[in-house]
Protein backbone atom coordinates (compact mmCIF):
# COMPACT_ATOMS: atom_id res chain seq x y z
CA UNK A 1 0.00 0.00 0.00
CA UNK A 2 1.11 3.16 -0.94
CA UNK A 3 1.55 6.22 1.39
CA UNK A 4 2.21 9.96 1.17
CA UNK A 5 5.03 11.77 3.45
CA UNK A 6 4.12 15.29 3.31
CA UNK A 7 6.87 17.04 5.38
CA UNK A 8 6.11 20.88 6.42
CA UNK A 9 8.01 22.94 8.63
CA UNK A 10 8.53 26.75 9.04
CA UNK A 11 10.57 28.48 6.54
CA UNK A 12 11.66 31.26 8.37
CA UNK A 13 13.29 28.84 10.43
CA UNK A 14 14.57 26.41 8.46
CA UNK A 15 16.45 29.57 6.35
CA UNK A 16 18.28 30.78 9.33
CA UNK A 17 19.57 27.44 10.12
CA UNK A 18 23.22 27.16 9.06
CA UNK A 19 24.59 25.92 5.46
CA UNK A 20 26.07 23.47 7.00
CA UNK A 21 23.13 21.82 8.85
CA UNK A 22 20.60 22.39 5.90
CA UNK A 23 23.11 20.28 3.98
CA UNK A 24 23.39 17.66 6.49
CA UNK A 25 19.81 17.84 6.95
CA UNK A 26 19.30 16.94 2.80
CA UNK A 27 21.78 14.51 2.85
CA UNK A 28 20.39 12.53 5.73
CA UNK A 29 17.09 12.51 3.53
CA UNK A 30 18.78 11.22 0.49
CA UNK A 31 20.24 8.53 2.59
CA UNK A 32 17.01 7.71 3.82
CA UNK A 33 15.64 6.98 0.33
CA UNK A 34 18.50 4.59 -0.32
CA UNK A 35 17.87 2.70 2.94
CA UNK A 36 13.83 2.36 1.60
CA UNK A 37 15.01 1.79 -1.86
CA UNK A 38 17.00 -1.39 -0.59
CA UNK A 39 13.85 -2.64 0.97
CA UNK A 40 11.60 -2.02 -1.71
CA UNK A 41 9.88 0.67 -0.10
CA UNK A 42 10.73 3.39 -2.04
CA UNK A 43 9.07 5.07 -4.84
CA UNK A 44 9.79 8.93 -5.03
CA UNK A 45 10.97 11.44 -3.17
CA UNK A 46 11.80 15.21 -3.52
CA UNK A 47 12.62 18.57 -1.89
CA UNK A 48 10.31 21.87 -2.91
CA UNK A 49 11.50 25.57 -3.21
CA UNK A 50 10.03 27.73 -0.51
CA UNK A 51 6.05 28.10 -0.81
CA UNK A 52 7.19 32.08 -2.37
CA UNK A 53 7.72 30.09 -6.04
CA UNK A 54 4.31 28.55 -5.70
CA UNK A 55 1.37 29.73 -7.69
CA UNK A 56 -2.50 28.82 -7.51
CA UNK A 57 -4.07 28.23 -10.33
CA UNK A 58 -8.05 27.42 -9.84
CA UNK A 59 -10.29 27.17 -12.81
CA UNK A 60 -13.97 28.93 -12.19
CA UNK A 61 -16.44 29.10 -14.88
CA UNK A 62 -14.19 27.86 -17.17
CA UNK A 63 -11.61 30.90 -16.66
CA UNK A 64 -8.80 29.66 -15.16
CA UNK A 65 -7.53 31.79 -12.37
CA UNK A 66 -3.48 31.99 -11.61
CA UNK A 67 -2.29 33.53 -8.32
CA UNK A 68 0.13 33.46 -5.92
CA UNK A 69 0.39 31.97 -3.09
CA UNK A 70 -0.73 29.76 -0.87
CA UNK A 71 -2.19 32.51 1.65
CA UNK A 72 -1.71 29.82 4.43
CA UNK A 73 -2.21 31.22 7.96
CA UNK A 74 -0.24 28.63 9.42
CA UNK A 75 3.61 29.24 10.14
CA UNK A 76 4.53 25.66 8.78
CA UNK A 77 4.84 25.43 5.14
CA UNK A 78 4.97 21.97 2.38
CA UNK A 79 8.76 21.83 2.36
CA UNK A 80 9.00 18.40 0.52
CA UNK A 81 7.66 14.97 0.13
CA UNK A 82 8.36 10.71 0.15
CA UNK A 83 6.07 8.31 -1.52
CA UNK A 84 6.98 5.36 -0.45
CA UNK A 85 5.15 1.82 0.08
CA UNK A 86 3.93 0.13 3.37
CA UNK A 87 2.30 -2.54 4.71
CA UNK A 88 0.49 -0.97 7.00
CA UNK A 89 0.27 2.48 8.70
CA UNK A 90 2.45 1.50 11.88
CA UNK A 91 5.24 0.58 9.22
CA UNK A 92 4.76 4.17 7.21
CA UNK A 93 4.70 6.10 10.79
CA UNK A 94 8.07 4.08 11.63
CA UNK A 95 9.50 5.43 8.18
CA UNK A 96 8.24 9.08 8.77
CA UNK A 97 9.73 9.35 12.24
CA UNK A 98 13.10 9.39 10.30
CA UNK A 99 12.36 12.29 7.87
CA UNK A 100 15.16 14.54 8.53
CA UNK A 101 12.04 17.50 8.47
CA UNK A 102 9.96 15.68 11.01
CA UNK A 103 12.50 16.86 13.57
CA UNK A 104 11.94 20.11 12.93
CA UNK A 105 8.64 20.93 11.47
CA UNK A 106 5.92 17.83 10.93
CA UNK A 107 5.15 14.56 8.95
CA UNK A 108 1.96 14.17 7.94
CA UNK A 109 1.47 10.71 6.62
CA UNK A 110 -1.52 10.10 4.05
CA UNK A 111 -2.79 6.66 2.85
CA UNK A 112 -3.21 6.78 -0.96
CA UNK A 113 -6.46 5.64 -2.96
CA UNK A 114 -5.27 3.09 -4.93
CA UNK A 115 -7.38 3.50 -8.61
CA UNK A 116 -6.78 1.91 -12.11
CA UNK A 117 -6.78 3.56 -15.30
CA UNK A 118 -3.13 5.31 -14.51
CA UNK A 119 -0.08 4.85 -16.91
CA UNK A 120 1.80 2.16 -15.29
CA UNK A 121 4.97 3.41 -13.36
CA UNK A 122 8.51 2.02 -14.04
CA UNK A 123 8.48 1.12 -9.77
CA UNK B 1 -38.57 -30.60 18.56
CA UNK B 2 -39.79 -29.34 21.82
CA UNK B 3 -40.75 -25.69 23.13
CA UNK B 4 -38.31 -26.78 26.07
CA UNK B 5 -35.36 -27.79 23.71
CA UNK B 6 -35.86 -24.12 21.96
CA UNK B 7 -35.85 -22.41 24.81
CA UNK B 8 -33.01 -24.25 26.62
CA UNK B 9 -30.64 -23.56 23.22
CA UNK B 10 -31.68 -19.96 23.07
CA UNK B 11 -30.98 -19.19 26.72
CA UNK B 12 -27.46 -20.69 26.14
CA UNK B 13 -26.98 -19.23 23.02
CA UNK B 14 -27.69 -15.80 24.86
CA UNK B 15 -24.98 -17.05 27.94
CA UNK B 16 -22.57 -17.20 25.36
CA UNK B 17 -23.02 -14.10 23.33
CA UNK B 18 -22.68 -12.49 26.77
CA UNK B 19 -19.72 -14.07 27.24
CA UNK B 20 -18.01 -14.77 24.10
CA UNK B 21 -19.20 -12.74 21.78
CA UNK B 22 -16.36 -9.97 22.35
CA UNK B 23 -13.78 -12.22 21.72
CA UNK B 24 -15.48 -14.00 18.76
CA UNK B 25 -15.26 -10.58 17.72
CA UNK B 26 -11.77 -10.05 17.93
CA UNK B 27 -11.19 -13.01 16.02
CA UNK B 28 -13.24 -12.38 12.97
CA UNK B 29 -11.94 -9.30 12.42
CA UNK B 30 -8.50 -10.73 11.89
CA UNK B 31 -9.55 -13.09 9.78
CA UNK B 32 -11.97 -10.85 7.63
CA UNK B 33 -9.88 -8.18 8.07
CA UNK B 34 -12.89 -5.44 8.10
CA UNK B 35 -14.87 -4.42 11.22
CA UNK B 36 -18.48 -4.29 9.58
CA UNK B 37 -17.83 -7.61 7.95
CA UNK B 38 -16.87 -9.10 11.11
CA UNK B 39 -19.75 -7.82 13.13
CA UNK B 40 -22.22 -9.09 10.48
CA UNK B 41 -20.21 -12.02 10.62
CA UNK B 42 -21.07 -12.48 13.98
CA UNK B 43 -24.27 -11.60 14.16
CA UNK B 44 -25.63 -14.58 11.29
CA UNK B 45 -23.27 -17.09 13.47
CA UNK B 46 -25.18 -16.50 16.26
CA UNK B 47 -28.38 -16.65 14.22
CA UNK B 48 -27.97 -19.65 12.50
CA UNK B 49 -26.57 -21.47 15.96
CA UNK B 50 -30.01 -21.19 17.65
CA UNK B 51 -31.63 -22.93 14.48
CA UNK B 52 -28.94 -25.76 13.93
CA UNK B 53 -27.94 -26.29 17.97
CA UNK B 54 -32.10 -26.96 17.99
CA UNK B 55 -31.80 -29.24 15.36
CA UNK B 56 -28.50 -31.18 15.66
CA UNK B 57 -27.36 -30.80 19.30
CA UNK B 58 -24.39 -27.81 21.01
CA UNK B 59 -21.59 -28.52 19.55
CA UNK B 60 -18.04 -29.20 21.63
CA UNK B 61 -16.99 -25.97 21.63
CA UNK B 62 -19.75 -23.43 20.65
CA UNK B 63 -17.30 -20.48 20.26
CA UNK B 64 -15.10 -22.15 17.73
CA UNK B 65 -18.00 -23.24 16.31
CA UNK B 66 -19.27 -19.85 15.98
CA UNK B 67 -15.97 -17.91 14.73
CA UNK B 68 -15.89 -21.23 11.73
CA UNK B 69 -20.06 -19.93 11.17
CA UNK B 70 -18.98 -16.47 11.19
CA UNK B 71 -16.51 -16.94 8.56
CA UNK B 72 -17.77 -18.93 6.17
CA UNK B 73 -21.02 -17.13 6.18
CA UNK B 74 -18.60 -14.14 5.55
CA UNK B 75 -16.76 -15.31 2.63
CA UNK B 76 -20.32 -17.12 0.90
CA UNK B 77 -21.30 -13.10 1.26
CA UNK B 78 -18.24 -11.83 -1.08
CA UNK B 79 -18.76 -14.95 -2.94
CA UNK B 80 -22.75 -13.60 -3.65
CA UNK B 81 -21.76 -10.44 -4.18
CA UNK B 82 -18.48 -11.43 -6.42
CA UNK B 83 -21.22 -11.81 -9.30
CA UNK B 84 -21.64 -7.67 -9.43
CA UNK B 85 -17.84 -6.83 -8.39
CA UNK B 86 -15.28 -9.29 -9.88
CA UNK B 87 -12.68 -7.80 -7.89
CA UNK B 88 -13.78 -9.47 -4.41
CA UNK B 89 -13.48 -13.01 -5.97
CA UNK B 90 -9.52 -12.38 -5.20
CA UNK B 91 -10.74 -11.55 -1.56
CA UNK B 92 -12.97 -14.56 -0.88
CA UNK B 93 -9.74 -16.64 -2.36
CA UNK B 94 -7.85 -15.13 0.09
CA UNK B 95 -10.02 -14.91 3.06
CA UNK B 96 -10.54 -19.25 2.15
CA UNK B 97 -6.79 -19.56 1.85
CA UNK B 98 -6.26 -18.66 5.10
CA UNK B 99 -8.95 -20.75 6.52
CA UNK B 100 -6.40 -24.31 7.45
CA UNK B 101 -3.18 -22.42 9.20
CA UNK B 102 -5.82 -20.03 11.26
CA UNK B 103 -7.60 -23.22 12.95
CA UNK B 104 -4.96 -24.90 13.75
CA UNK B 105 -5.04 -22.92 17.28
CA UNK B 106 -7.58 -21.36 18.16
CA UNK B 107 -7.26 -21.00 22.06
CA UNK B 108 -4.09 -19.55 21.81
CA UNK B 109 -4.68 -17.30 19.55
CA UNK B 110 -8.01 -15.57 20.75
CA UNK B 111 -5.93 -13.84 23.49
CA UNK B 112 -3.99 -12.39 21.02
CA UNK B 113 -6.88 -11.53 19.19
CA UNK B 114 -8.63 -9.52 21.97
CA UNK B 115 -5.38 -7.81 22.94
CA UNK B 116 -4.82 -6.81 18.79
CA UNK B 117 -8.44 -5.04 19.37
CA UNK B 118 -8.24 -3.00 22.36
CA UNK B 119 -4.51 -1.82 21.02
CA UNK B 120 -6.14 -1.09 17.54
CA UNK B 121 -9.33 0.69 18.70
CA UNK B 122 -6.48 2.64 21.10
CA UNK B 123 -4.62 3.90 18.33
CA UNK B 124 -3.12 6.99 18.14
CA UNK B 125 -4.15 7.82 14.97
CA UNK B 126 -7.71 7.65 16.25
CA UNK B 127 -8.84 11.08 18.19
CA UNK B 128 -9.38 10.19 21.97
CA UNK B 129 -13.04 10.37 21.25
CA UNK B 130 -13.26 7.82 18.81
CA UNK B 131 -10.39 5.48 21.24
CA UNK B 132 -12.98 6.09 23.61
CA UNK B 133 -15.86 5.45 21.77
CA UNK B 134 -14.26 2.16 19.81
CA UNK B 135 -13.41 0.66 22.79
CA UNK B 136 -16.52 0.54 24.40
CA UNK B 137 -18.14 -0.39 21.36
CA UNK B 138 -15.92 -2.87 20.12
CA UNK B 139 -14.41 -4.56 23.42
CA UNK B 140 -17.03 -4.02 25.77
CA UNK B 141 -19.68 -4.51 23.22
CA UNK B 142 -21.77 -1.23 24.63
CA UNK B 143 -24.43 0.19 22.41
CA UNK B 144 -23.56 3.60 20.37
CA UNK B 145 -27.18 4.53 22.53
CA UNK B 146 -25.59 3.61 26.09
CA UNK B 147 -22.00 5.26 24.63
CA UNK B 148 -24.23 8.00 24.32
CA UNK B 149 -26.03 8.60 27.63
CA UNK B 150 -22.95 7.68 29.79
CA UNK B 151 -21.05 10.67 27.87
CA UNK B 152 -24.08 13.05 27.65
CA UNK B 153 -23.68 13.34 23.74
CA UNK B 154 -26.34 12.41 21.01
CA UNK B 155 -26.12 8.45 19.84
CA UNK B 156 -25.84 10.13 16.31
CA UNK B 157 -22.79 12.14 17.31
CA UNK B 158 -21.16 8.55 18.99
CA UNK B 159 -22.34 6.77 15.81
CA UNK B 160 -20.72 9.01 13.24
CA UNK B 161 -17.04 8.73 15.48
CA UNK B 162 -17.66 5.25 15.40
CA UNK B 163 -18.15 4.91 10.85
CA UNK B 164 -15.25 7.44 10.64
CA UNK B 165 -13.04 5.78 13.11
CA UNK B 166 -13.83 2.13 10.94
CA UNK B 167 -13.00 4.24 7.71
CA UNK B 168 -9.83 5.54 8.90
CA UNK B 169 -8.72 1.92 10.34
CA UNK B 170 -9.54 0.39 7.24
CA UNK B 171 -8.18 3.45 4.65
CA UNK B 172 -5.09 3.95 6.37
CA UNK B 173 -4.83 0.35 6.88
CA UNK B 174 -4.35 0.90 10.57
CA UNK B 175 -2.43 -2.66 11.86
CA UNK B 176 -4.51 -5.05 13.69
CA UNK B 177 -1.44 -6.76 15.87
CA UNK B 178 0.23 -6.08 19.06
CA UNK B 179 2.91 -3.48 18.69
CA UNK B 180 6.66 -4.49 18.65
CA UNK B 181 8.35 -4.16 21.63
CA UNK B 182 9.69 -0.57 20.65
CA UNK B 183 6.37 0.94 20.53
CA UNK B 184 4.68 -0.99 22.92
CA UNK B 185 5.33 1.25 26.12
CA UNK B 186 3.81 4.25 24.21
CA UNK B 187 0.60 2.04 22.73
CA UNK B 188 0.07 0.84 26.15
CA UNK B 189 0.31 3.93 27.94
CA UNK B 190 -2.27 4.93 25.20
CA UNK B 191 -4.58 2.34 26.10
CA UNK B 192 -3.99 3.08 29.76
CA UNK B 193 -5.26 5.91 29.81
CA UNK B 194 -8.39 5.35 27.50
CA UNK B 195 -9.17 2.88 30.81
CA UNK B 196 -8.53 5.80 33.37
CA UNK B 197 -10.76 8.45 30.85
CA UNK B 198 -13.64 5.98 30.80
CA UNK B 199 -13.35 5.13 34.82
CA UNK B 200 -13.15 8.84 35.54
CA UNK B 201 -16.02 9.80 33.19
CA UNK B 202 -18.02 7.09 35.43
CA UNK B 203 -16.48 8.09 38.60
CA UNK B 204 -16.88 11.75 38.64
CA UNK B 205 -19.56 13.19 35.57
CA UNK B 206 -18.23 16.09 33.64
CA UNK B 207 -21.69 17.69 34.47
CA UNK B 208 -25.35 16.77 35.28
CA UNK B 209 -26.76 15.67 38.37
CA UNK B 210 -25.94 12.41 39.01
CA UNK B 211 -21.96 12.74 40.63
CA UNK B 212 -21.11 8.64 39.30
CA UNK B 213 -21.99 6.80 36.62
CA UNK B 214 -21.48 3.77 38.21
CA UNK B 215 -21.57 1.62 34.86
CA UNK B 216 -18.77 3.05 33.24
CA UNK B 217 -16.26 2.89 35.99
CA UNK B 218 -17.53 -0.85 36.01
CA UNK B 219 -16.83 -1.02 32.94
CA UNK B 220 -13.16 0.63 33.19
CA UNK B 221 -12.33 -1.89 35.88
CA UNK B 222 -13.66 -5.18 33.65
CA UNK B 223 -11.30 -3.44 30.92
CA UNK B 224 -8.61 -3.12 33.27
CA UNK B 225 -8.52 -6.26 34.51
CA UNK B 226 -8.61 -7.72 30.94
CA UNK B 227 -5.81 -5.60 30.31
CA UNK B 228 -4.10 -6.98 33.33
CA UNK B 229 -4.91 -10.61 32.18
CA UNK B 230 -3.54 -10.23 28.68
CA UNK B 231 -0.44 -8.39 29.29
CA UNK B 232 0.75 -8.39 33.06
CA UNK B 233 2.59 -5.23 32.95
CA UNK B 234 3.33 -3.35 36.16
CA UNK B 235 1.42 -0.22 34.98
CA UNK B 236 -1.51 -2.28 34.27
CA UNK B 237 -1.98 -3.94 37.65
CA UNK B 238 -1.53 -0.39 38.61
CA UNK B 239 -3.79 0.96 37.38
CA UNK B 240 -6.25 -1.56 37.95
CA UNK B 241 -5.04 -0.83 41.62
CA UNK B 242 -6.01 3.02 41.54
CA UNK B 243 -9.51 2.08 40.08
CA UNK B 244 -10.12 -0.36 42.78
CA UNK B 245 -9.28 2.11 45.54
CA UNK B 246 -11.14 4.85 44.03
CA UNK B 247 -14.34 2.54 43.37
CA UNK B 248 -13.99 1.04 47.01
CA UNK B 249 -14.97 4.07 48.65
CA UNK B 250 -18.08 5.29 45.96
CA UNK B 251 -20.50 3.87 48.73
CA UNK B 252 -18.84 6.70 51.60
CA UNK B 253 -18.32 9.25 48.81
CA UNK B 254 -22.12 10.52 48.17
CA UNK B 255 -24.18 11.58 50.94
CA UNK B 256 -27.83 9.94 50.88
CA UNK B 257 -29.08 13.81 49.36
CA UNK B 258 -26.22 13.42 46.46
CA UNK B 259 -23.44 15.63 48.35
CA UNK B 260 -19.89 14.82 47.96
CA UNK B 261 -18.25 13.66 51.33
CA UNK B 262 -14.40 14.67 51.70
CA UNK B 263 -11.93 11.87 52.18
CA UNK B 264 -11.73 12.77 55.97
CA UNK B 265 -15.57 13.25 56.34
CA UNK B 266 -16.28 10.14 54.69
CA UNK B 267 -17.46 6.92 56.87
CA UNK B 268 -14.61 4.59 56.63
CA UNK B 269 -16.90 1.44 57.69
CA UNK B 270 -18.59 1.92 54.24
CA UNK B 271 -15.69 1.60 52.05
CA UNK B 272 -15.59 -1.69 50.19
CA UNK B 273 -12.84 -4.33 52.05
CA UNK B 274 -12.46 -6.61 49.34
CA UNK B 275 -11.74 -3.96 46.51
CA UNK B 276 -9.07 -2.21 48.96
CA UNK B 277 -7.77 -5.81 49.75
CA UNK B 278 -7.51 -6.30 45.76
CA UNK B 279 -6.03 -3.22 45.38
CA UNK B 280 -3.16 -3.30 47.76
CA UNK B 281 -2.03 -6.46 46.99
CA UNK B 282 -1.85 -5.64 43.08
CA UNK B 283 0.04 -2.35 44.43
CA UNK B 284 2.59 -4.65 46.36
CA UNK B 285 2.84 -7.13 43.01
CA UNK B 286 3.36 -3.72 40.80
CA UNK B 287 6.21 -2.40 43.14
CA UNK B 288 7.70 -5.95 43.03
CA UNK B 289 8.28 -5.30 39.12
CA UNK B 290 10.85 -2.56 39.89
CA UNK B 291 8.84 -0.88 37.02
CA UNK B 292 7.41 1.63 38.77
CA UNK B 293 4.83 4.03 36.82
CA UNK B 294 2.66 7.19 37.82
CA UNK B 295 -0.51 4.74 37.87
CA UNK B 296 1.29 2.89 40.54
CA UNK B 297 2.26 5.64 42.87
CA UNK B 298 -0.80 6.64 42.44
CA UNK B 299 -2.83 3.74 43.69
CA UNK B 300 0.12 3.59 46.73
CA UNK B 301 -1.13 7.07 48.05
CA UNK B 302 -4.63 6.02 47.43
CA UNK B 303 -3.91 2.81 49.52
CA UNK B 304 -2.31 4.76 52.36
CA UNK B 305 -5.58 6.40 52.71
CA UNK B 306 -7.38 3.35 52.45
CA UNK B 307 -5.43 1.65 55.19
CA UNK B 308 -5.50 3.45 57.70
CA UNK B 309 -9.13 3.71 60.14
CA UNK B 310 -9.43 6.95 61.21
CA UNK B 311 -7.68 10.25 59.30
CA UNK B 312 -5.48 11.30 62.12
CA UNK B 313 -3.82 7.97 61.46
CA UNK B 314 -2.28 9.04 58.19
CA UNK B 315 0.86 8.92 57.64
CA UNK B 316 1.86 12.15 55.51
CA UNK B 317 5.30 12.00 55.53
CA UNK B 318 4.78 8.90 53.36
CA UNK B 319 2.21 10.37 51.54
CA UNK B 320 4.46 13.55 50.09
CA UNK B 321 7.35 11.15 49.95
CA UNK B 322 5.51 9.69 47.09
CA UNK B 323 3.95 12.88 45.65
CA UNK B 324 7.95 13.75 45.42
CA UNK B 325 8.75 10.43 43.22
CA UNK B 326 5.33 11.35 41.19
CA UNK B 327 6.45 14.84 40.38
CA UNK B 328 9.72 12.70 39.16
CA UNK B 329 7.65 10.22 37.09
CA UNK B 330 4.99 12.16 35.49
CA UNK B 331 5.51 15.95 36.87
CA UNK B 332 2.35 18.51 36.15
CA UNK B 333 0.45 21.25 38.28
CA UNK B 334 -2.17 19.14 39.45
CA UNK B 335 -0.05 16.71 40.73
CA UNK B 336 2.01 19.67 42.48
CA UNK B 337 -1.36 20.66 43.72
CA UNK B 338 -1.92 17.33 45.45
CA UNK B 339 1.72 17.26 47.02
CA UNK B 340 0.90 21.01 47.91
CA UNK B 341 -2.23 19.83 50.60
CA UNK B 342 -0.30 16.76 51.40
CA UNK B 343 2.49 18.95 52.86
CA UNK B 344 -0.37 21.06 54.39
CA UNK B 345 -1.14 18.02 56.15
CA UNK B 346 2.16 17.48 56.87
CA UNK B 347 4.00 21.05 58.00
CA UNK B 348 0.64 23.11 58.45
CA UNK B 349 -1.57 25.21 56.22
CA UNK B 350 1.19 28.25 55.50
CA UNK B 351 3.15 25.94 54.07
CA UNK B 352 0.42 24.24 51.53
CA UNK B 353 -0.41 27.82 50.88
CA UNK B 354 2.79 28.67 49.77
CA UNK B 355 3.12 25.85 47.78
CA UNK B 356 -0.03 26.66 46.05
CA UNK B 357 -0.01 30.66 45.13
CA UNK B 358 3.54 29.87 43.58
CA UNK B 359 1.62 27.23 41.14
CA UNK B 360 -0.72 30.24 40.63
CA UNK B 361 2.04 32.87 40.03
CA UNK B 362 3.23 30.78 37.19
CA UNK B 363 -0.47 31.33 35.51
CA UNK B 364 -0.86 27.33 36.07
CA UNK B 365 -4.40 25.93 37.19
CA UNK B 366 -5.99 29.21 37.72
CA UNK B 367 -8.99 27.96 36.11
CA UNK B 368 -9.47 24.39 38.07
CA UNK B 369 -11.77 24.33 40.78
CA UNK B 370 -10.68 22.16 42.91
CA UNK B 371 -7.19 24.47 43.17
CA UNK B 372 -9.35 27.91 44.42
CA UNK B 373 -11.14 24.74 46.69
CA UNK B 374 -7.42 23.64 48.33
CA UNK B 375 -6.88 27.22 49.03
CA UNK B 376 -10.07 28.64 49.98
CA UNK B 377 -9.80 25.35 53.11
CA UNK B 378 -6.25 26.00 53.59
CA UNK B 379 -6.92 29.93 54.18
CA UNK B 380 -10.10 28.88 56.46
CA UNK B 381 -7.81 26.55 58.60
CA UNK B 382 -5.69 29.67 58.96
CA UNK B 383 -8.58 32.16 60.21
CA UNK B 384 -8.19 34.13 56.94
CA UNK B 385 -11.90 34.30 55.97
CA UNK B 386 -12.12 36.92 53.39
CA UNK B 387 -9.80 35.33 51.28
CA UNK B 388 -11.52 32.03 52.17
CA UNK B 389 -14.37 33.67 50.52
CA UNK B 390 -12.75 34.74 47.62
CA UNK B 391 -11.20 31.50 46.74
CA UNK B 392 -14.80 29.94 47.19
CA UNK B 393 -16.15 31.98 45.03
CA UNK B 394 -13.43 31.43 42.50
CA UNK B 395 -14.01 27.74 42.36
CA UNK B 396 -17.79 28.01 42.38
CA UNK B 397 -17.25 30.05 38.87
CA UNK B 398 -15.61 27.47 37.60
CA UNK B 399 -17.63 24.21 38.36
CA UNK B 400 -21.02 23.57 35.97
CA UNK B 401 -21.04 19.89 37.96
CA UNK B 402 -24.22 20.25 40.87
CA UNK B 403 -23.12 18.19 43.74
CA UNK B 404 -19.63 19.75 43.46
CA UNK B 405 -21.50 22.96 44.02
CA UNK B 406 -23.77 22.20 46.62
CA UNK B 407 -20.58 21.09 48.60
CA UNK B 408 -19.12 24.50 47.22
CA UNK B 409 -22.02 26.81 48.83
CA UNK B 410 -22.19 24.63 52.06
CA UNK B 411 -18.40 25.45 52.67
CA UNK B 412 -19.08 29.48 51.68
CA UNK B 413 -21.94 29.34 54.25
CA UNK B 414 -20.03 27.54 56.98
CA UNK B 415 -17.51 30.47 56.48
CA UNK B 416 -20.40 33.03 57.22
CA UNK B 417 -21.52 31.34 60.52
CA UNK B 418 -18.00 31.40 61.27
CA UNK B 419 -17.69 35.61 61.32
Amino acid sequence: MKFLLLVHHDENAFSKMSETTRKEMLEKSVHLTHQLHNKGQYLSASPLHPASTAVIVRVREDKPLVTDGPFIETREQLAGYFLINANDLDEAVGIAVQVPGARIGSVEVRPLIEISGLPTEKC
Amino acid sequence: MSEDTLNKVRELVDTVYRTESRRILATLIRLLGDFDAAEEALHEAFAIAVEQWTRDGIPNNPRAWLVSTGRFKAIDGIRRRTRFDASLAELATQLESGIHDAQENPAESIDDDRLRLIFTCCHPALSPEAQVAMTLREVCGLTTEEIAKAFLTSPPTVAQRIVRAKAKIRKARIPYEVPSETALPDRLDAVLRVIYLVFNEGYSASSGESLTRRDLSAEAIRLGRLLMELLPDAEAMGLLALMLLHDSRRAARISRTGDLILLEDQDRSLWNRDQIAEGVALIGKAFASRQIGPYTIQAAISGFHSQVTHPTATDWPQIVSLYDLLMQASPSPVVELNRAVAVAMRDGPLAGLALIDAIFARGDLTNYYLAHSAKAELCRRLGRIAEAKAAYQQALSLTQQKPERRFLEQRLAGLQDHK
